[in-house]
């Protein structure tokens, strides 16, 4: 399916406000959840970037599972660091030992369902963890209620990862068409949650 | 008057406006790498007219001596010389009169300013076009170097001298050039070889090419990283800038182990988006 003008314009817009956020940070962070925040919005910048030059084509590269990893990782790890402070140490080792995993499953050839099990795993607690934490920061009190709609990206940004993932391996839950028609939409509206949550931090 | 609009559709094309634009930017970044916060819009606006005149004139006098090599490849025998629409007296006469124009102005707003831009001129139309562009692929060392001239211009334009950041931020233009220019050449192959134009991929193969563009483009954005950390940019922007880099380099690496077309091809788009990106950040750092 080919590109049209306005999903370029789209997620132009999306790039802008993921570029946005990295240069505005967060106030007060220390250098890890900052790095991790940075890569994190790096990461949906840059995949805007080449949605916008190479087409949807690109996300038929076997590098996207890896690099749709690097998002929820460094941004749940950004989250752990900044919030659970008694838990930053495991969750650091998990994440790097996730990402390497990851990267190893998806570049050795396996016939076994290993690959897809190490992808659910590592996907499920760094986007649950994206997904239910700033909910319950919210509900304690701790964080502004606009934090919130950090959750809320986390929520659209696993919706996203999850239609692409089993696109590619062959169980759509939509249509290749429609999944593509409301990823732009999909990844703007993500970012933009994202950045407003942060913002009221 | 529908006579002057016409002939301006048919000259702008000889500008070739998204090369000329992208190194104007270079120019005004490097003018407000030097002059932030304090800038006045006069100079701002003089700056970008003479450059805008130099670096256009510059392409036209290239496109009036190399209209026999547009002529024969695919890519560019529509051009309004290649194809006759634009006699070669016309365009050398157009090319000459906005050239003076523009080192002239260039001169009067400062001797020092005026002298780069005239050489980054000479560079590029005497060396690189008239020069070596037909005898050697090393021609693209020159053009380069034409093609930081406009940032350094900017910069000293800025300073009142030529300093360690301006030489810095040429190099970065220097090395970014590769980047540009040699996967384009990848690109149109064949149209160079019907030229007998001599490029990398002809003379060393496509592979050394590939790895050429790769370290380049890593020089390259090392350059501007270390040029803005220098000029003080704030952080925020040093971290976009590095995110803008880590791309560049990912598909610089891309295509070296993952060589396609289409990689290629987003690699000579992206690094023009990269060079825009990286003038924009280094222009609004400071606003």
């Amino acid at each position: 399916m080919k590109i049209t003008i306005v999903d370029r314009l789209v997620l132009l817009v999306m790039c802008h406000v993921a570029g946005y956020q990295i240069i505005t940070g967060v106030e007060g962070l220390a250098t890890l959840p900052m790095i991790a925040y940075t890569v994190g919005f790096g990461v949906l910048l840059l995949a805007g970037l080449l949605l916008i030059i190479l087409g949807f084509d690109a996300l038929d590269s076997p590098v996207v599972v890896i690099l749709s990893t690097v998002i929820p990782l460094s941004l749940s790890l950004g989250l752990v660091w900044e919030h659970l402070a008694a838990y930053r140490t495991l969750y650091l080792v998990f994440a790097i030992l996730g990402f390497l995993v990851i990267v190893i499953t998806r570049s050795v050839p396996m016939k076994n369902k290993l690959p897809v099990l190490v992808l659910a795993v590592v996907h499920g607690i760094a986007g649950m963890t994206i997904f239910l934490l700033p909910f319950l920061l919210v509900l304690t009190g701790r964080t502004a209620p606009a934090y919130a709609l950090v959750g809320l990206g986390g929520a659209l940004i696993g919706l996203g990862g999850l239609l692409l993932s089993f696109l590619k391996a062959g169980k759509p839950i939509l249509s290749r068409k429609t999944i593509l028609k409301i990823l732009p939409g999909l990844l703007l509206l993500t970012t933009a949650a994202f950045v407003l949550g942060f913002s009221a931090a | 008057m529908k006579t002057i609009i016409a002939k301006l559709r048919l000259y702008w094309p000889l500008t070739k406006s998204l090369q000329t634009g992208l190194l104007l930017s270079t120019g005004l970044a490097g003018y407000m790498s030097a002059r932030c916060p304090v800038m006045h819009w006069y100079d701002f606006l003089g700056l970008g007219f003479s450059l805008f005149l130099a670096i256009a004139g510059s392409t036209i006098l290239n496109m009036w001596y190399d209209r026999d090599i547009d002529a024969v490849m695919n890519r560019t025998h529509h051009r309004p010389l290649a194809d006759g629409r634009v006699t070669p007296a016309e365009a050398l006469r157009l090319g000459l009169v906005i050239s003076v124009l523009g080192v002239g102005l260039a001169v009067a707003m400062s001797p020092l300013y005026g002298l780069i831009v005239f050489a980054g001129l000479f560079f590029d139309v005497v060396v690189y076009t008239l020069w070596l562009k037909r005898r050697t692929c090393w021609s693209i060392v020159w053009g380069g170097i034409s093609g930081g001239m406009p940032i350094l211009a900017g910069r000293a334009f800025g300073t009142g001298h030529i300093d360690g950041i301006g030489i810095l931020l040429a190099l970065a233009v220097l090395f970014w050039i590769p980047t540009h220019i040699l996967t384009f050449a990848m690109r149109y192959f064949d149209d160079y070889q019907a030229a007998k134009i001599p490029i990398f991929p002809s003379a060393y193969g496509f592979q050394v090419t590939r790895l050429t563009i790769a370290v380049s483009s890593v020089v390259a954005a090392l350059s501007i990283s270390a040029a803005g950390i220098l000029i003080g940019m704030q952080w925020g922007f040093v971290r976009l800038l590095a995110v803008l880099s880590a791309g560049l380099f990912l598909l610089a690496v891309a295509s070296v182990f993952r060589p396609t077309e289409r990689v290629n091809f987003g690699l000579f788009k992206y690094a023009s988006m990269y060079m825009l990106g990286a003038m924009l950040l280094i222009t609004l750092s400071d606003l």
